[in-house]
């Protein structure tokens, strides 16, 4: 996967970007909504991985659900991955099923001993189901549990060394987890294990406010990555060499100049930071012969 | 306090399943104590996902109720319903049964059909490719050696028996265009299939859905033949067999030569 920027691959865009070839690093996809067995959905994505790398970020895992991993989801994402070859492929810190069913959304985990157990053991049977490396991306939440006892960034830190697994970096989801429970994420980025990211999204988010009336931040993915966001995203490039980056934006999808024009500003930031991107090492590379 | 992950995951689905619950004592806001406008954020999210994806799906039925009222038939279908999938692409095949049970959408008895079709659309949509069969090849069979033969309808192929213009109300109402009501008010029986890029949506003659249902059922043309012709006296073999070729419902014929 080429150090650049890239976008969240959205049905409205699939014409566009086959008519007009736009000059992006990749794409991504949700698994979930490839997981048909047919149609214009696999039409359009095969004809547009035929051009671009991809990477396939699953929603539905429930890696941190208290229940055994559903064994026909994993099959079906293997099979997508195997079809698709994405050279990249993360899941949520995150759960979403229980006996009542599947809860569209990615709901937040205590960070305790037994948790970590669970995620740990979640994480090894993917990457081995997959025979793959998976990353594992840091949540955005709106509550804390009274459980647990450690902080976020060490039960990140304990999964990848105890898995092996590499890290997605959700910048967005750090501005709004830290807003949300008044920590600096200056100081989240900071203690987080950066050696282990492979990936970065960006987004952005909408604001209401608690019952105490403080600003509460929502993981909206409904509008352009905010300068905070940007600033923190400076901050983390400064740290490692230039890394895959994701613009998601899921609701009130923009036309597809302005969602590529967000791929192009990460893609600036990439190019200043500290290494050069890979695919300009490339460039010159092949100049040079 | 300090419960097992499966007490705190129990205890926080049934706060998010149900709103007259409080938020749970664990499920704590900066200040330490529950916080409902912050949980309240996970319970929208749940709500407004499902519903997107029923007016995803739906976009014809809430088109004949109107936004407001779909909402509010969805919030309540969402409340008693949890997709059991996480493939949002499937949630709602019990759609169309809850409407048809629904006092206040009675007053559009054609309701749960066209939301049935609906159904039967994004199936289509997502069903397995496979390349329909050329007319040409039954031209080497004599019609004694076709009575017997088996066919493989295409994946995508559904059907749908309504007492109601399902099909002409669906065309009539797609886009945001101007609505004409269906120019005829009788029943249909409804093919959906989707042969290549596109879903299409064709009615059937007299007696053809109780062919092709045969056929899907995998009896020969013989036994179908004659499973429309208990329904229609002039039910015409060639005609409904070239009418599903055609359309590009069919992708294998099993016959002895």
């Amino acid at each position: 996967m080429p150090a650049r920027a890239g976008v969240g691959l959205k049905p409205v865009h699939y014409q566009s970007i086959l008519d007009f070839m736009p000059d992006i690093g990749f794409f991504e996809i949700h698994a979930e909504n490839y997981m048909g067995d047919g149609g214009p959905p696999h039409r359009y994505l095969e004809a547009i991985r035929s051009h671009y790398p991809l990477s396939v970020h699953g929603v539905g895992m429930s890696i941190g659900a208290d229940r055994p991993l559903d064994h026909e989801h994993l099959e079906r994402l293997k099979r997508l991955l195997e079809r698709y070859e994405p050279a990249l492929f993360s899941e949520h810190l995150a759960w979403s099923t229980h006996d009542m069913g599947f809860f569209n959304d990615l709901l937040p985990i205590p960070y305790t001993g037994e948790a970590l157990e669970r995620v740990c053991d979640h994480v090894d049977e993917i990457q081995t189901k997959l025979g793959r490396r998976m990353l594992l991306e840091n949540p955005s939440t709106y509550i804390l549990f009274a459980e647990s006892v450690m902080l976020e960034v060490e039960f990140l830190t304990q999964v990848a060394a105890r898995t092996g697994c590499g890290l997605l970096l959700d910048v967005n989801n750090v501005e709004v987890s830290a807003t949300n429970h008044g920590y600096d994420p200056l100081a989240y980025l900071d203690a987080f294990p950066i050696e282990h990211v492979g990936e970065i999204h960006l987004a952005g988010f909408a604001e209401t406010h608690d019952d105490e009336g403080r600003r509460l931040l929502i993981d909206a993915h409904d509008s352009p990555v905010r300068t905070d966001v940007w600033a923190l995203y400076v901050h983390v490039l400064n740290k490692l060499s230039p890394i895959p980056t994701v613009i998601e934006w899921d609701n009130d999808i923009p036309a597809w100049p302005v969602l590529f024009a967000e791929a192009c500003r990460a893609e600036r930031l990439l190019g200043s930071s500290n290494g050069l991107p890979d695919h300009r090492e490339a460039f010159y590379a092949s100049h040079a012969l | 306090m300090l419960r097992t992950l499966s007490d705190i995951q129990q205890s926080f689905a049934l706060a998010l399943a149900d709103p007259g619950l409080p938020v749970p004592a664990n499920v704590l806001g900066r200040r330490g104590k529950p916080d409902l406008r912050r949980f309240s954020v996970y319970r929208n999210n749940v709500m407004i996902g499902l519903t997107d994806a029923l007016r995803a799906r739906f976009p014809v039925t809430e088109r004949l109720v109107g936004e407001e009222f779909f909402r509010a038939i969805a919030h309540i279908f969402v409340t008693s319903h949890k997709p059991r999938s996480p493939l949002l692409m499937i949630y709602g095949d019990e759609f169309p049964a809850f409407i048809e049970y629904f006092e206040p959408a009675s007053k559009l008895p054609y309701l749960p059909d066209v939301a049935r079709l609906e159904v039967a659309w994004s199936q289509a949509y997502h069903a397995a490719e496979a390349i329909p069969l050329n007319a040409r090849a039954f031209a080497s069979y004599r019609p004694s050696d076709l009575i017997e033969a088996r066919l493989s309808l295409h994946p995508s192929v559904r059907l749908i028996r309504s007492a109601y213009p399902i099909a002409a109300i669906w065309a009539a109402h797609q886009g945001d265009g101007e609505v004409n009501g269906p120019e005829h008010w009788e029943g249909e029986d409804v093919l959906v299939l989707r042969p290549d890029a596109g879903v299409l949506i064709h009615c059937l003659p007299a007696g053809g859905y109780d062919f092709a249902a045969a056929l899907l059922a995998g009896k020969s043309l013989g036994v179908a033949a004659e499973s429309g012709l208990e329904v229609d006296g002039d039910f015409d073999l060639a005609r409904n067999l070239t009418g599903l070729v055609s359309a590009g419902a069919v992708i294998a014929l099993y016959a002895d030569q």
